[in-house]
């Protein structure tokens, strides 16, 4: 290992676009190629094109692939359908989230689980600690792909015109095997912005010209070259969580307000998964005495809050602390998502502060998601 | 991307122009309006209030970070742009022109200030 940050295949391509760079987590990403509210705005209303490459690929094969992962995961995996994709998370033994992933079912005994890059190897020897007793091997395929996305509302159209797969057949959270642009694809309906959108996972060696491929198919529509940064004002505003902001190994699904994802009914492994017993536990306290609430603030003014910055009332008393925080281009104002106590969590809540370095700036408690696409 | 001759510029990255009568404009470099991203939300110092050299006078935020302000010179502000306060997007569009922060009636001769080509190879370097 080396302290020199990984570049993705496509590290030339952005550099050749002016891409600004940023180390994150290890890679050398694009932040942003220009301004960075256009390419938010351009995935909102035509398309954008995303490197996510630094993305962490784990393969998970076998007639017990499965078992395995419904025993080292906390969702019900046995029953995603081959061609099926599910938000799911892995946890500690003590509820703590590990990771939240999307596992993809390829084939009958073979998965592909996606993993942030800042946890890909935590998933990995985790899934690796669990497997023991089960007929099932872990691959690390993380050098195995490039990961481009193409998100927006013409993405279909875009990529369409680069394939004979049957993408109206391809429902949310589906994937299936294709050629796009002449390049062996896994294409699967997923993503991180809110929009409808694609995710293509391809051979390093082919990343190149299916970029180059379909920038030059959606000239017309507008697609346009996005960073990491538009990813992140996109994803809060879909309300979607970030790894290390909303989630950590101090939350449990439940705390997040995601306990839909812990599958308590699952029929492998006698029921049993890790961290069964703390997640139920985690769950009773959720709707009996919850800590506190993930929930939206919106500002009544223009500064924005940041990671960390503590929650207030109008006397100064702290009830809480915003894990993300940002401009929405989309609402004309900053945003952010917070963990506040419960009694302050109903929206509409008002006398709610951030202490924005020392002054106190007034918020309105709302409900997430902050945007919902039109379908 | 050209910094204007007839400009000085700070190491903090401001830039401040000749003065007439006495009185000089702030703003900042385009080389710092692109490594801010979007800027969003600009504090300015108050007409009135004095400000030094080398000191915080207020404050530019972006998507990403929020970043100080730092006056290049010791003097009393005169007026400040309310038409960036009311748009920020003027600093990145325009950061030489209409992207200018403050006036500031300079009190004694700015040290350490760099020319254009000095500037130029201190973000090089």
């Amino acid at each position: 290992m080396t302290d020199a940050p990984r570049r993705t295949a496509l590290d030339a391509t952005h550099r050749a676009l002016g891409a600004t760079m940023t180390d994150f987590a290890g890679w050398d990403m694009p932040l942003r190629y220009s301004s960075e509210r256009d390419e938010h705005v351009a995935v909102r209303t035509r398309a954008g094109l995303f490197d996510l490459s630094h993305m962490g690929e784990i393969t998970v094969t076998g007639p017990q692939a499965a078992d395995l992962l419904d025993y080292a995961l906390v969702g019900n995996i046995g029953g995603v359908k081959t061609g099926r994709a599910r938000y799911t998370m892995i946890c500690e033994k003590e509820g703590g989230i590990l990771d939240d992933l999307i596992v993809y079912r390829l084939a009958d005994q073979e998965y592909m689980v996606v993993a942030n890059a800042s946890n890909a190897q935590v998933v990995l020897d985790a899934l690796s600690a669990r497997a023991g007793g089960f007929d099932a091997a872990i691959r690390d395929d993380r050098d195995a792909y490039a990961l481009l996305a193409v998100q927006g509302p013409e993405s279909p159209g875009i990529l369409k015109a680069l394939t004979d797969a049957d993408l109206d057949g391809l429902k949310y959270y589906a994937g299936l095997p294709g050629t796009v642009a002449g390049v062996e694809a896994l294409i699967a309906r997923t993503g991180y912005t809110g929009e409808d959108g694609f995710e293509l996972f391809v051979r390093p060696a082919d990343a190149v010209a299916l970029w180059e491929a379909l920038s030059a198919a959606g000239k017309d529509a507008g697609l346009v070259p996005c960073g990491l940064s538009c990813r992140d004002t996109l994803r809060l505003e879909a309300g979607m969580p970030l790894y290390g902001h909303e989630l950590t190994t101090a939350t449990t699904p439940f705390d997040a307000g995601l306990g839909r994802v812990v599958k308590f009914e699952k029929t492998s492994n006698n029921g049993d998964f890790v961290g069964r017993a703390a997640l139920a536990a985690a769950a009773e306290r959720a709707e009996t005495n919850p800590p506190r609430k993930l929930v939206g603030l919106l500002a009544e003014g223009r500064r924005v809050p940041r990671a960390g910055y503590p929650v207030v009332t109008a006397d100064g008393t702290v009830i809480g602390e915003v894990t993300s925080g940002a401009p929405s281009p989309t609402l004309g104002k900053p945003i952010a998502i917070a963990y506040v106590d419960a009694a302050y969590a109903t929206p509409g809540t008002e006398g709610v502060h951030v202490d924005i370095r020392g002054s106190h700036e007034p918020y309105e408690v709302s409900a997430l998601p902050f945007y919902k696409r039109q379908k | 991307m050209s910094n204007p001759q007839q400009l000085r510029y700070s190491k903090e990255h401001e830039w401040l122009s000749g003065a007439e009568e006495g009185v000089s404009t702030v703003g900042i470099t385009e080389h710092a309006a692109n490594a801010l991203g979007d800027v969003v939300y600009v504090q300015l110092p108050e007409v009135g209030t004095t400000v030094a050299a080398g000191e915080t006078c207020g404050e530019l935020e972006s998507t990403k970070s929020v970043s100080d302000l730092y006056s290049p010179v010791d003097g009393e502000i005169t007026e400040i742009n309310e038409d960036v306060v009311n748009d920020p997007s003027l600093v990145n569009s325009a950061p030489f022109e209409g992207g200018w922060l403050f006036k500031v009636k300079t009190s004694g001769e700015p040290a350490e200030l760099l020319s254009a080509d000095e500037y130029a190879a201190f973000i090089q370097s």
